[in-house]
């Protein structure tokens, strides 16, 4: 696995840049990720991903957009608004879990 | 060295439309979640609703779909090699039950009953459309239909908006 330096700090990521490590995340990793893909964070972006990183956690798995919508509260348009085009898979990026593997 | 991956914001030029034409509640989930995968690639993407396909945006319907295996001759009970009978599917009640076994297989999937399902799709940016013909045959009007249905439009309308797309039909 590569492990490249984010936030000045080294982490781990596959391939395609994702964190695999989960206990490397921080909050400057976040922010440094979002700004990778032109997202500057805000309120209801934080709310997604730490329901993001708190239901991985319980679950296992990385939630998709339905769960985050009916348990995490924030609605699928305001997703589709947050974090454009791709919602889940960028989500899933910023937050520094692995990509839902979910059909629906 | 970072890494950053290719989330495709630039592509931008795919399109995918999806006929629906079927009414029984295992026929109207294909295009349904491939519709709801789609919109999650940021691909713009059409559902043309069509004869019983209708069932799946009309209020009345939308959420009393059922299922038979009468004519289906893979229907096995989970994870069993047994057929089911035929003439078995026809007797009264058959349809009831087997419709409701189907949709908690569904829900244990954590997978969204249709009206929920179509509410998902519209919000994540999805077109609805009706078929004028189907409409008409069925005598139904706009407020027949959930407001997310965008208009009521001809085969030559959907064949026009459906230029250079990738076009599906189940």
């Amino acid at each position: 696995m590569p492990v490249t330096t984010i936030a000045g700090t080294e982490v781990t990521v596959d391939d395609e840049g994702f964190m695999t490590e989960y206990d490397e995340w921080n909050e400057e990793i976040a922010a440094e990720l979002a700004a990778n893909i032109g997202i500057e964070l805000g309120e209801g972006h934080w709310q997604v991903i730490k329901f993001l990183r708190e239901d991985y956690k319980e679950q296992g798995e990385t939630p998709m957009l339905r769960r985050v919508s009916n348990v995490g509260g924030v609605p699928t348009k305001e997703l589709f608004q947050l974090f454009p085009k791709k919602p889940a898979k960028k989500m899933s990026y910023i937050a520094g879990v692995p990509k839902p593997h979910g059909c629906v | 060295m970072t890494f950053v991956p290719d989330f495709g914001d630039d592509d931008g030029d795919r399109k995918i439309c999806f006929i629906a034409s079927k009414g029984t509640l295992d026929m109207v989930y294909p295009s349904l979640v491939m519709a709801n995968a789609a919109l999650g690639e940021g691909i713009e993407t059409h559902i043309f609703f069509t004869f019983w396909g209708m069932d799946i945006v009309t209020k009345k319907h939308m959420d009393d779909l059922q299922f038979t295996w009468l004519g289906n001759t893979a229907m096995h009970p989970p994870g069993k090699k047994l057929h089911m009978p035929q003439g078995m599917a026809g007797l009264p009640g058959v349809t009831a039950m087997a419709t409701k076994m189907m949709k908690k297989q569904i829900a244990d999937l954590d997978v969204p009953e249709v009206p929920e399902f179509v509410q998902m799709i519209a919000d994540a940016g999805g077109h609805l459309w009706a078929c004028k013909m189907s409409v008409d045959m069925m005598g139904l009007t706009k407020e027949d239909m959930i407001p997310e249905i965008e208009d009521i439009i001809s085969a030559t309308d959907f064949i026009e908006l459906s230029e250079g797309a990738q076009v599906i039909f189940t």
